[in-house]
């Protein structure tokens, strides 16, 4: 690839969705990229970067969902969940008892096993919000990826990585060698196509939000401008989530850390005395 | 260090499972079969046991309900790691005592994210 073409590249997905593709990452282009060329029924790499040159829209929608690193699972890293579990969910539940409303967001949900973990924990404490309205929303940028979480069929692999057996044989069936989330769970989140680069307002203020393995794509500016936007979407009293090796110090002060370690933040606007009470997980 | 017993009649699978464990910080230990691995959990309680289903001599769930009435025996967490991957399989070993359950072919981010589910890391 010529060094002007991958220049042009890199700033169109910087520009569409934040990712910098560093030099160190040029090997992933062609990887990618490939598939791409097939589909759209080109021959070359260099007839796919003429088409994206001529603006091709439809096009560069491809080529960025094609570059976005997926990577995810369900219960990732399982403290975080863990915390949720037992000491936000049931902070909330005491909170929120007048408005008796809770709501959730996934920023770069991928296919959806994030937003399905919340479920089953959502679930398993089903008896304490009766009546109320719980709401998980995923977004991501990767249409493909959501029209996959919303099959809710998982590889043998996929149900390994993080999920307890016990909460494999409740919430799936089997099928074949692949595993199909019931619908139970599967209709508690809503899952938007929706780019973190765009307003997000129209989705309303949420109560948690994870935005997690998604950040460290970005570069500080990016970082400092989602951060906010995430921010003004969340209750004074939200917490937010993101990855476990993504420090927010020097990123944005909107933010305070619960356990940095664990990447878990409420936003600046809670009192010190909320804060309190969302000690750290046991 | 943790000690983690793998028993699976298949060398091969004894030792890639007692890389990963190495690699997660324990000092495993091997048998290749139920009976070998009875004799082993007399002489050292492993923290934790992998274990296959069909194998020779004694298979894994004969193991598993023997391990747990041995004294001291229920403090090792018990993970099946088997090609056995239907639902009645699954409850077969949780009833007998396991802990968890990989179906194969498994990976070292399986074996540790099943590690850390059951609090057996860090
Ligand atoms: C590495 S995955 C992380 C998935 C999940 N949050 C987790 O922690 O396992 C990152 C996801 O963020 C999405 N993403 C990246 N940039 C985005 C953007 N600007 N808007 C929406 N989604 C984005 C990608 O498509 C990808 O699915």
């Amino acid at each position: 690839m010529q060094p002007d073409d991958f220049e042009f590249l890199a700033r169109l997905l910087k520009e569409r969705s934040g990712l910098v593709l560093t030099k160190d990452k040029g090997y992933l282009v062609e990887n990618r990229l490939m598939p791409v060329v097939r589909q759209k029924r080109l021959k070359t790499l260099a007839e796919l970067l003429t088409a994206l040159k001529n603006g091709e829209a439809a096009v560069a929608e491809h080529v960025v969902e094609a570059m976005m690193f997926k990577d995810t699972g369900f219960f990732r890293d399982w403290k975080p969940f863990e915390h949720f579990r037992h000491t936000v969910l049931p902070n909330l539940l005491a909170t929120r008892k007048a408005k008796k409303t809770l709501r959730i967001l996934c920023a770069g949900v991928s296919t959806g096993q994030e937003a399905y973990s919340l479920a089953m924990i959502l679930d398993q404490a089903r008896e304490a919000w009766a009546g109320w309205t719980a709401e998980i929303i995923g977004i991501d940028l990767s249409a493909p990826a959501l029209t996959y979480a919303a099959t809710g069929l998982y590889s043998q692999f996929e149900v390994q990585r993080g999920l307890p057996i016990r909460m494999l044989l409740k919430h799936f069936q089997k099928e074949d060698d692949s595993w199909r989330l019931k619908d139970a769970i599967r209709g508690m989140a809503e899952l938007k196509v929706w780019n973190l680069m765009d307003d997000l307002f129209p989705l309303g203020r949420f109560d948690v939000v994870l935005c997690r393995n998604v950040l460290p794509y970005f570069d500080m500016q990016t970082k400092f401008a989602v951060l906010q936007k995430l921010g003004r979407s969340m209750s004074d009293d939200g917490v937010l989530y993101v990855g476990l090796h993504e420090p927010l110090s020097g990123v944005s002060t909107s933010f305070q850390a619960v356990n940095a370690r664990l990447g878990i933040y409420v936003s600046g606007r809670a009192e010190a005395a909320k804060i309190a009470t969302l000690a750290a997980p046991r | 260090m943790k000690k983690c017993l793998i028993v699976d009649d298949s060398r091969i699978i004894r030792r890639v499972a007692s890389k990963i464990l190495f690699e997660l910080g324990f000092d495993p230990d091997e048998a290749e079969d139920g009976e070998k691995a009875i004799e082993a959990v007399r002489i050292r309680m492993p923290d934790v046991a992998i274990v296959d289903w069909d194998m020779p001599v004694m298979d894994g769930l004969m193991f598993v309900t023997a391990l747990r009435k041995l004294p001291g025996g229920d403090k090792p967490i018990v993970i099946f790691c088997t090609a056995d991957n239907e639902v009645h399989h699954i409850e077969r070993a949780l009833d007998a005592g396991a802990d968890e359950y990989i179906m194969k072919p498994f990976d070292s981010e399986i074996v540790r994210s099943k590690l850390t589910i059951l609090g057996a890391l860090d």
